[in-house]
C-alpha cells in the first residue's frame, strides 16, 4: 500500500513537469515582443536590448525555462504588469474563496447526489424516481451561468431572500452568517449538473449492488430496507460513486468561473476571466498553474481515498 | 413421356453484410423514441437556423421599431425584444448558426484530429504509444473549460479562436477513446489473418480498424455535441468567443444579464434553448450508443 502511494506520488512529477513545461511554453507562444509592450511604440533599439538582457529574454529557452521554474517552485511568479501586484499575493486569496466556493459545491454536489440517487434506487420504476431521473437529465444540462441567474430571477429578484452579489455585504458586518448567506446560490448552481450525474451514477451503481445475493441475504434475515440500503448496499456502491464524484471535480472548477463570474464571487476563475480580457498574460499563466496543481492533488487524494474506502482495489 | 424437371432452387443474393448492419442500426436507433425526440429537435433548430433568411420574423441585428425590453407575447415579437429592441426570437434564430456552429466544428475537427492520433498510438504502439499518450496526459491536469479559457486567454478572444481552443481541449480525450478501441481490434484473429495474408499497413488500418473505431468515436462525439454548446455559450456568456452584436445563444444570455432585473426573459429565453438542444443533443448521442454498441442495449 505504501509502495502503491510513493508510486503513484512519483508518478506526479512527470505530469508536474509536462503542466510546467505547458504552461511556459505556451505563454512563449503569445505573438509580440514583451519588451516592446512594455517600453511602449517610442523605445529605442537600445532601450529594448537593455529590458530584454534585464529580463533574461535573451537567453535560450531551457535558461529561461529553468529560472522560470525556479522562481516558480519559490512561489514567486511574477509581476502583473496590469494591476503591478506580485501574481502570487494577487492569485491566493482568490485561491482560498474558489476553495470555499468549491468546497461547499462539491459538498452539495455528494450529498444531493447520493441522497437522491439511494432514494431513486431504493424506489425504482415509481413516480418519484421517474422524477428524480428525468429532473437530474435536466439539470444535468443546465449551463451554470444560466442557472446562477434563474436563481438570482427567483431568490434574489422575486422573493428577495438571499444576496445576489459578492461574498460579503458591503454594509452588514460580514461574518459567518453573512459568508453563508451569499454561498447559497453561487454553490448551487454550481453543483447542480454535478449532484445530477453523481445521483444517476449512485441509482445505476446501487441498483447494480441490489440484484446481489448479498443483499437477498440481508433482506432474508429480516433487516430493514434503510439498514439494507445504508448498511450493505451503499458500503459496496461507494467506490465507483467516489470515482464519479472526483471526475466531477474538474467539471465543478470549471463550472465555479461561469458562477463566480455570475454572482461576483471573488474567486480565482473570475480572476482568470478578467485577466484574460485584459491580456495579463502573467496572472493568467499564474492562474493555470494554480488550477492544475490543485487539479492533480485533488485527483490524487481522491484516488487514495477509493484506495482506502475499496479494498478491492489495493494492490495486491 | 414422364418429364422430369430439374427442380433448380432460385438462390437469393445474400444480402451484403453493411447495408445489413445499416438496417439494424436504423431499427434499434428508431425504435429509441428520445433519440427520434433529439433528432427532430436538432432538425428544427438546426433547419431554423439554416433557413433564418426565410424564416426570422425581423433583422436579428437592428430594432424592430417596438419598445425596448417589450415582455413575451407582444403583438409581433412573440418572445419579446431584447436592451436594443431587437426581436429575441430572430436572434434565437440566427444565433443557431454560430451556436451550432462552434459546438460542432471543434468536436468534429478534435474527433479527426484523435482519429489520426489514436490510431497511430494504438497501431504502432511501443514508445511512438508512451509519447503519444504522455504528451497528451499532460492536458488531463487542467479542467477542460478552464483549459480553453487559458487557451483563449493566450490567442486572444474571438469566435475562430474559441472553436481552436476548444478543439485543443477536445483531442485527449476523443484520442484515448480512439487508441482504447485501436487495442482491442488490433489482437483480433481477423487482422492478424488480413495481416497474415499480406494486407498492407494501410489497407489494414483503413479497411480492418477504421470500421471498428469509428462507432465508438461516433458515440463519443455525440455525447460531447451538447457539452461543447453549453461551454462555447459559456465562453461567449463571458465575452470570450462570439463577439456582439453577432447573435449567439451565449452572448443573448450575457447580454440579458444586464438587464436582468428589468426583463429576466431576455436573458433566461436564450438559456432554455440551450438547454433543449444539449438534452437533444445527448439523446441522440445515448440513442447511437444504443445502437452501435450490442452491450449497451437495454
Amino acid at each position: 500500500m505504501i509502495v502503491y502511494v510513493l508510486q503513484r506520488l512519483l508518478g506526479l512529477v512527470p505530469v508536474l513537469f509536462g503542466i510546467s513545461v505547458v504552461i511556459f511554453l505556451t505563454m512563449k507562444l503569445i505573438p509580440g515582443d514583451v519588451a516592446r509592450a512594455l517600453l511602449g511604440p517610442m523605445a529605442t533599439d537600445q532601450s529594448l536590448a537593455q529590458l530584454r538582457h534585464a529580463l533574461g529574454l535573451d537567453e535560450p529557452i531551457y535558461v529561461q525555462y529553468g529560472k522560470w521554474l525556479w522562481r516558480a517552485l519559490n512561489g514567486d511568479l511574477g509581476l502583473s504588469p496590469i494591476v503591478h501586484k506580485p501574481v502570487t499575493e494577487l492569485l491566493l486569496p482568490k485561491f482560498g474563496n474558489t476553495l470555499i466556493l468549491a468546497g461547499a459545491s462539491f459538498f452539495l454536489a455528494v450529498v444531493g447526489g447520493v441522497t437522491v440517487g439511494v432514494l431513486s434506487a431504493a424506489r425504482q420504476q415509481t413516480v418519484l424516481d421517474r422524477a428524480a431521473m428525468g429532473a437530474s437529465l435536466v439539470i444535468g444540462n443546465m449551463p451554470p451561468f444560466w442557472l446562477g441567474l434563474v436563481l438570482i430571477v427567483f431568490f434574489a429578484i422575486d422573493l428577495r431572500w438571499l444576496p445576489s452579489l459578492g461574498m460579503y455585504s458591503s454594509r452588514g458586518e460580514g461574518g459567518l452568517r453573512d459568508l453563508l448567506l451569499h454561498l447559497v446560490m453561487p454553490a448551487v448552481a454550481t453543483a447542480a449538473a454535478p449532484g445530477a450525474i453523481i445521483a444517476r451514477m449512485t441509482r445505476a451503481s446501487v441498483l447494480e449492488i441490489l440484484g446481489q445475493d448479498f443483499i437477498k441475504v440481508a433482506r432474508s434475515k429480516g433487516l430493514s430496507e434503510r439498514a439494507v440500503l445504508g448498511l450493505h448496499a451503499l458500503r459496496v456502491a461507494w467506490p465507483p460513486i467516489m470515482t464519479i464524484a472526483g471526475l466531477q471535480l474538474g467539471y465543478l472548477l470549471g463550472g465555479a468561473v461561469f458562477t463566480e463570474e455570475v454572482f461576483g464571487w471573488p474567486g480565482l476563475g473570475r480572476q482568470l476571466v478578467t485577466s484574460v480580457i485584459a491580456r495579463d498574460v502573467q496572472v493568467v499563466q499564474g492562474a493555470a498553474l494554480f488550477i492544475a496543481l490543485s487539479f492533480v492533488i485533488v485527483n490524487l487524494v481522491v484516488d487514495l481515498l477509493n484506495l482506502y474506502l475499496d479494498p478491492r482495489s489495493r494492490p495486491a | 413421356m414422364a418429364t422430369t424437371a430439374l427442380a433448380v432452387e432460385t438462390v437469393e443474393p445474400r444480402p451484403r453484410r453493411r447495408s445489413r448492419a445499416l438496417e439494424q442500426f436504423l431499427r434499434v436507433f428508431c425504435r429509441d423514441r428520445q433519440a427520434i425526440l433529439g433528432v427532430a429537435i436538432i432538425a428544427l433548430v438546426g433547419g431554423a437556423a439554416l433557413a433564418a433568411p426565410l424564416v426570422s420574423p425581423w433583422d436579428p441585428l437592428t430594432a424592430a421599431g417596438v419598445e425596448r425590453l417589450a415582455p413575451i407575447g407582444t403583438p409581433g415579437h412573440v418572445l419579446g425584444t431584447d436592451e436594443q429592441g431587437r426581436d429575441i426570437l430572430s436572434r434565437l434564430i440566427w444565433g443557431g448558426r454560430a451556436s451550432l456552429l462552434v459546438g460542432m466544428l471543434p468536436t468534429v475537427s478534435a474527433g479527426l484530429v484523435a482519429l489520426g492520433l489514436g490510431l497511430l498510438a494504438g497501431y504502432a504502439g511501443g514508445a511512438l504509444d508512451h509519447v503519444i499518450m504522455r504528451a497528451l496526459d499532460v492536458f488531463f491536469a487542467f479542467p477542460l473549460v478552464l483549459l480553453a479559457i487559458a487557451i483563449v486567454g493566450v490567442i486572444g478572444p474571438g469566435m475562430n479562436n474559441q472553436m481552436f481552443a476548444l478543439a485543443v481541449v477536445l483531442v485527449p480525450y476523443s484520442t484515448r477513446v480512439v487508441r482504447t478501441a485501436t487495442l482491442s481490434v488490433k489482437p483480433l484473429e481477423f487482422v492478424e489473418a488480413a495481416r497474415a495474408l499480406g494486407g498492407s499497413r494501410r489497407r489494414l488500418i483503413a479497411r480492418h480498424l477504421l470500421p471498428n473505431v469509428l462507432p465508438p468515436l461516433l458515440v463519443y462525439t455525440s455525447t460531447l455535441v451538447g457539452m461543447m454548446i453549453e461551454a462555447s455559450a459559456g465562453l461567449s456568456f463571458l465575452g470570450l468567443g462570439v463577439q456582439p452584436p453577432t447573435p449567439d445563444w451565449g452572448v443573448m444570455v450575457g447580454n440579458g444579464r444586464l438587464v436582468l432585473y428589468r426583463a429576466a426573459h431576455v436573458a433566461t429565453i436564450p438559456g432554455v434553448v440551450i438547454v433543449v438542444v444539449a438534452l437533444a443533443f445527448n439523446f441522440v448521442g445515448d440513442g447511437l450508443r444504443e445502437a452501435l454498441d450490442p452491450r449497451a442495449r437495454r
